[in-house]
């Protein structure tokens, strides 16, 4: 009665591309932020040390939290537009 | 009261409730010996998740590797956080879904083979089993410390704990006791932490203090500390020492592998939902974040102090070390355990603590002040368990590190022991050996492998083979080059088939299991290593604790390649992977 096929694909799609947005973010933060990048962000000073200290050894981690909650919030919303929410 | 009263009344309560609660939540099926019946909130699991995730290890060490190292160890920081965000989104909700009991059963049915799930469950076992020794130790370790009674004793007591909640109630009771434990624990670390950074910084919030200034000298905490450890030789605090591509890899391999623990990962299946299981994840990261957030602010604050104290006036000046007989209670106190110690190599009744491995600076120190080499050794572990002492904290604080101290290690303990014991009852027992086993005979196979794995884990604990320290290498290497990849695949492709994912668990196990014990000695034996473990023959900086993401990656590239060559997964299993994908109908699932 429905296209449940396409819309079981497209509900698939749209997830597979918000996973990807979320991991882009966590690789920022921890990989970037915290190590590779950390050179270019050693002009910005916080508290006594610079910016890629603190996504180290705290930023990560704050931003770890949020996307969890953005992924969860995103997804619940995804759940329901294509019907399958519990 | 007298200390040692104290710390007998608040352990000796811990226990009480434990067991209280494991009277309370007994479990009556398989279902509820499992998965606690699937009934467990999202914001208890998280609870829950964040005391069975955060070990002896967590609690005890943690700190330490963060003070004594710097910014180079913020990779087990990011690390052991940032695998919840690869659980919430790649894991944890489709394996809800999927709804069975454990994680090699999940293997077993997607790629439709014995085969793989008895590889899954050797996989699981050698990855909990090494933890547990862990877990184990720190039990012994801490009722030794502070309880006054012999490891070993103290050991009988822990295993006798756990059997009782984790036997009776299973995944049920094993729940609410790590609720009550992560409680226990989490004030126990806080609380100290909150003194010590009003006593350093003024600013009673551990995190916001470690990038706030100090109250004696107004300048910011971390440019003190780097300076004050520069100036005795050793390496800054804050720069970046180490070679880049390994710390990259180090930090991967943590955060696969965190998401590959089968304990962790069967956390997941006691919710309701599959939404639930998202959310769960999230509120399992806020707790622990309250701990991982708390810990560098600790490690970088008891550095400090630690060197304040041995150091107090000027480097180099004939008074500037601190004498021998004017140290503080608390380094004799743990001088008697032997984590702190002394050698007064220049006989001036001094303590001398500098870094005699910085060749020049080693040298300049020989020459202009008469020194003979670095004098104190401190165990890193002691950071956190003499805290409360270092801070001069009320004796009740003392007692709450020792009941916190046990109830990281036995809250993780219990969450291992469950996944091998179900891993031996649903997977070896009620799949391959007797499909016929009626529920409540289950239920009992299940109580007797736990069983079982208490006395294997208390025996270890006892007997630690040798090689108990370089286990989490282990653990974490096999989490990440197994596990993870053949569960990921299961979920996100349709196309990898029984032959692709055994053969890649199998080289991805190999692979890393070979890079280890080429470095450590073959089953970490002394004297079989083919190479040092050292930097210069690592290849290309690759340290074997960092070559769990390598060997996932030799996973993911067998298992794409010999499936391509081979034959498509049946129809039905493609499906199977459709519905794991859709939330709804979870419900359903529950009763199989």
């Amino acid at each position: 009665m429905r296209q449940e096929n396409t819309d079981a694909a497209a509900y698939w799609s749209a997830n597979l591309k918000l996973i990807r947005n979320v991991l882009i973010v966590w690789a920022l933060v921890s990989f970037g932020g915290g190590i590779l990048f950390r050179p270019l962000l050693s002009g910005i000073e916080v508290g006594g040390t610079d910016l890629g200290f603190w996504f180290a050894q705290q930023g990560s981690i704050i931003v770890f939290i949020i996307l969890i909650f953005y992924y969860a919030f995103r997804m619940n919303a995804l759940d329901r537009k294509h019907g399958a929410d519990e | 009261m007298e200390q040692q009263t104290l710390i007998y009344l608040v352990v000796g309560a811990t226990f009480a409730l434990y067991v209280g609660i494991a009277v309370w939540a007994k479990a009556a099926t398989t279902g509820e010996f499992y998965t606690a019946g699937r009934g467990i909130h999202p914001v208890t699991n998280g609870m829950a998740t964040a005391a069975d995730w955060m070990s002896a290890a967590s609690f005890i060490s943690m700190a330490g590797l963060i003070a004594f190292v710097g910014y180079d160890n913020s990779s087990f920081l990011m690390g052991w956080t940032g695998g919840y965000v690869l659980l919430a989104c790649l894991l944890a909700p489709y394996l809800r879904k999927f709804g069975k009991y454990t994680v090699p059963e999940f293997i077993g049915d997607r790629f439709y083979s014995q085969g793989a799930r008895v590889i899954a469950v050797i996989c699981l076992i050698v990855a909990s089993v090494t933890y547990v020794i862990g877990q184990m130790t720190g039990v012994g370790v801490t009722f030794a410390r502070f309880l006054q009674v012999d490891a070993s004793t103290g050991l009988f007591i822990g295993a006798a704990i756990v059997f009782f909640y984790a036997v009776l109630g299973g995944m049920k009771g094993i729940t609410y006791t790590q609720v009550a434990q992560y409680v226990v624990l989490i004030t126990a670390y806080t609380v100290p932490a909150i003194f010590i950074s009003l006593n350093i910084t003024g600013n009673p919030i551990p995190p916001l203090g470690l990038f706030s200034n100090t109250v004696q000298e107004g300048v910011p905490l971390l440019v003190r500390l780097d300076q004050v450890i520069t100036d005795l030789g050793f390496n800054s605090y804050t720069g970046h020492h180490t070679n880049t591509l390994n710390m990259v890899l180090f930090t991967m391999s943590l955060m696969i592998g965190t998401a590959g623990l089968p304990h962790v990962i069967i956390r997941f299946f006691t919710v309701p939902k599959v939404a639930d299981a998202r959310w769960s994840a999230g509120w399992a990261l806020v707790f622990i974040a309250l701990l991982y957030l708390t810990a560098p602010a600790v490690g970088a604050m008891a550095r400090l102090n630690i060197m304040e104290t041995v150091q107090p006036g000027p480097v180099g000046a004939e008074d500037g070390s601190l004498a021998y007989e004017e140290r503080p209670d608390w380094f004799r106190t743990w001088e008697q355990t032997g984590l702190i110690s002394w050698t007064d190599r220049n006989d001036d009744g001094r303590i001398q603590f500098y870094n005699d491995r910085n060749e020049a600076f080693d040298q300049m120190a020989r020459e202009e002040w008469g020194w003979e080499g670095n004098e104190l050794t401190i165990n890193q572990d002691i950071l956190v368990l003499a805290n409360p002492e270092i801070a001069q904290l009320p004796n009740w604080v003392v007692a709450l590190v020792a009941a916190g101290g046990l109830a990281a290690a036995l809250s993780t303990a219990a969450g291992l022991l469950l996944a091998i014991s179900s891993a031996i009852s649903h997977d070896l027992i009620k799949s391959i050996i007797n499909p016929n086993i009626s529920d409540k005979g289950e239920l009992w196979a299940a109580r007797i492998s736990m069983t079982f794995a208490i006395v294997l884990a208390t025996y270890l604990g006892l007997n630690p083979p040798g090689f108990a320290a370089q286990t989490v290498a282990l653990a974490f290497g096999i989490a990440a080059a197994s596990i993870f990849p053949a569960l990921m695949m299961g979920i996100f492709s349709k196309r990898i088939n029984s032959w692709g994912a055994s053969a890649g668990m199998l080289s991805g196990l190999i692979f890393t299991v070979v890079y280890i014990f080429i470095y450590k000695g073959w089953l970490f034996l002394p004297g079989t290593n083919q190479f040092p473990d050292t930097e210069e023959f690592w290849v290309l900086g690759i340290s074997p604790l960092s070559i769990g993401a390598v060997g996932a990656i030799v996973n993911f590239g067998v298992a794409y390649g010999v499936s391509a060559l081979t034959k498509e997964p049946p129809v039905e299993i493609q499906e199977l992977v459709e519905s794991v994908r859709v939330p709804r109908g979870s419900g359903a699932a529950v009763d199989h």
